[in-house]
């Protein structure tokens, strides 16, 4: 038996911020796969209970009239990889949302859980990264939009308020078209298994030429990060092997990783340059470009 | 305590029961005398404990009993009809994928739901591999599952 002193459910978005309002210890629970998890550790401060599972409301896929996606937090993963909208113009995250947990944890597990627990493992993070994705919330004090980058604090640490809700995860149009993109989980098993690096690539090409490239390795950093100094080293440049070579060195700038049982520091290091140039390499030849 | 009313189908009859929120819907099924459900890991990583809600298979050790509510669950129990096996439970023992049998309920379980979804479509080794990764097993070494759910498929 899970150690629950007090429960909730909330029917709606708008009952569960009343329900955080009203009790300050109150946490969400939605899939349930970390909260149950970290209760069945011990961990106290998850004992009082607002229940989102299965809200109606946050589920689903869907595009905006302006051509951008709106991906409802409480999507599950199993529902991601499924949707035909993410496999057709968000292939990135698809394949991401793929490589979670297992199947049974796909099925339950949600796309805005795995945001805001603020591992910098999640799966699904570095794809929004690269693809720029904007976070829309919802708490006492209203709505608002964070952009995924200044979402984390740190390791377990997000932006969002006791009262805050997390409704959905947006994809502009700018964001995603035109891009080639991949993502590679570098774990040491296949299936439930935290990554040990993760690394997104989004690349748009011009004329034979890197027009914009944007990677985003998870596990690199406190904190989900941006290769910044490579994005901007890439301008301009061919996707030949030597370039993208160049590039992946300009990684090293932009990554802080740490020793960990999981895995050594210079094991990391080496595991994000390898990954930098497959992962390159594959997001431009899927943006047209030879390599 | 904190309880709630429930409703439920459970192999095809309808319950309705005070649960514990407390509860995870393995502690419930148990205590109804499903025995079927198997407390491995406990914390979503073996798949010992998995049983069908609405034909998809999850972790009951990491699903609250209260999520269960209007819900329709299927464990092992409910698989054999009239003393006659289902095909999958059929096709497990004749490929020799059974051997201490403590994943085995919670395998057949993803099997069932794995051949339901997949029915009539061409399926590769890899796919069964990826469908079942959420199951341990640390007798077989898989071979003999993987070939019993091949075996499903090509009856289906």
């Amino acid at each position: 038996m899970f150690d629950i002193k007090q429960y909730e459910k909330a029917e709606s978005v708008k009952d569960a911020v009343r329900l955080l309002s009203e009790n300050p210890n109150a946490k969400l629970i939605s899939g349930g796969t970390d909260v149950l998890i970290r209760l069945r550790e011990g961990h106290s401060e998850y004992s009082e209970l607002v229940d989102i599972h299965d809200l109606e409301e946050i589920k689903g896929v869907s595009y905006t009239d302006t051509g951008d996606i709106e991906i409802c937090a409480a999507t599950t993963f199993t529902e991601v990889v499924d949707s035909e909208i993410i496999n057709d113009v968000l292939p990135v995250l698809a394949l991401a949302s793929g490589t979670v947990g297992g199947p049974q944890v796909r099925n339950v597990a949600t796309i805005g859980g795995n945001l805001c627990n603020g591992a910098v493992s999640a799966d699904s993070l570095a794809s929004l990264c690269v693809l720029d994705a904007l976070l829309i919330t919802e708490s006492a004090e209203g709505e608002r939009e964070i952009p995924i980058i200044d979402f984390y604090l740190g390791p377990g640490q997000v932006v969002l308020g006791q009262t805050e809700i997390l409704k959905s995860i947006r994809i502009c149009l700018d964001n995603y078209a035109g891009y080639g993109t991949h993502y590679y989980k570098y774990a040491m098993r296949n299936a439930m298994d935290i990554a040990t690096i993760g690394c997104a690539a989004a690349v748009k090409m011009d004329d034979g030429k890197i027009e914009t490239l944007k990677i985003s390795f998870t596990v690199a950093a406190p904190k989900p990060i941006r290769a910044k100094t490579a994005e901007e080293f890439a301008v301009g440049l061919e996707p030949t092997e030597e370039n993208i070579k160049k590039i992946a060195k300009q990684v090293m700038n932009d990554v802080t990783p740490r020793d960990s049982w999981r895995a050594s520091k210079d094991f990391r290091l080496h595991i994000i340059e390898t990954l930098a140039e497959r992962v390159i390499k594959h997001a431009a030849e899927d943006a047209g470009g030879e390599s | 305590m904190i309880t709630r009313e429930i409703s439920f189908i459970l192999n095809g009859s309808e319950m309705c029961i005070d649960v514990d929120v407390r509860m995870s819907l393995l502690d419930v099924l148990r205590n109804e005398g499903f025995n079927s459900i198997k407390q491995g890991c406990g914390v979503g990583e073996c798949g010992a404990c998995t049983a069908l809600v609405d034909g998809v298979p999850y972790d009951t050790c990491v699903y609250l009993a209260v999520w269960a509510d209007g819900k329709e669950i299927r464990t092992v129990e409910g698989e054999s009809r009239n003393g006659e096996l289902s095909k999958v439970q059929r096709a497990y023992i004749d490929a020799g994928a059974v051997q201490c049998g403590y994943c085995t309920p919670g395998f057949i379980m993803t099997t069932t739901a794995f051949v339901e979804k997949h029915k009539g479509k061409d399926i590769d080794r890899e796919l069964i591999r990826k469908e079942h990764a959420g199951n341990l097993c640390r007798c077989t070494g898989y071979e003999m599952i993987i070939c019993a759910v091949e075996s499903c498929m090509k009856d289906s």
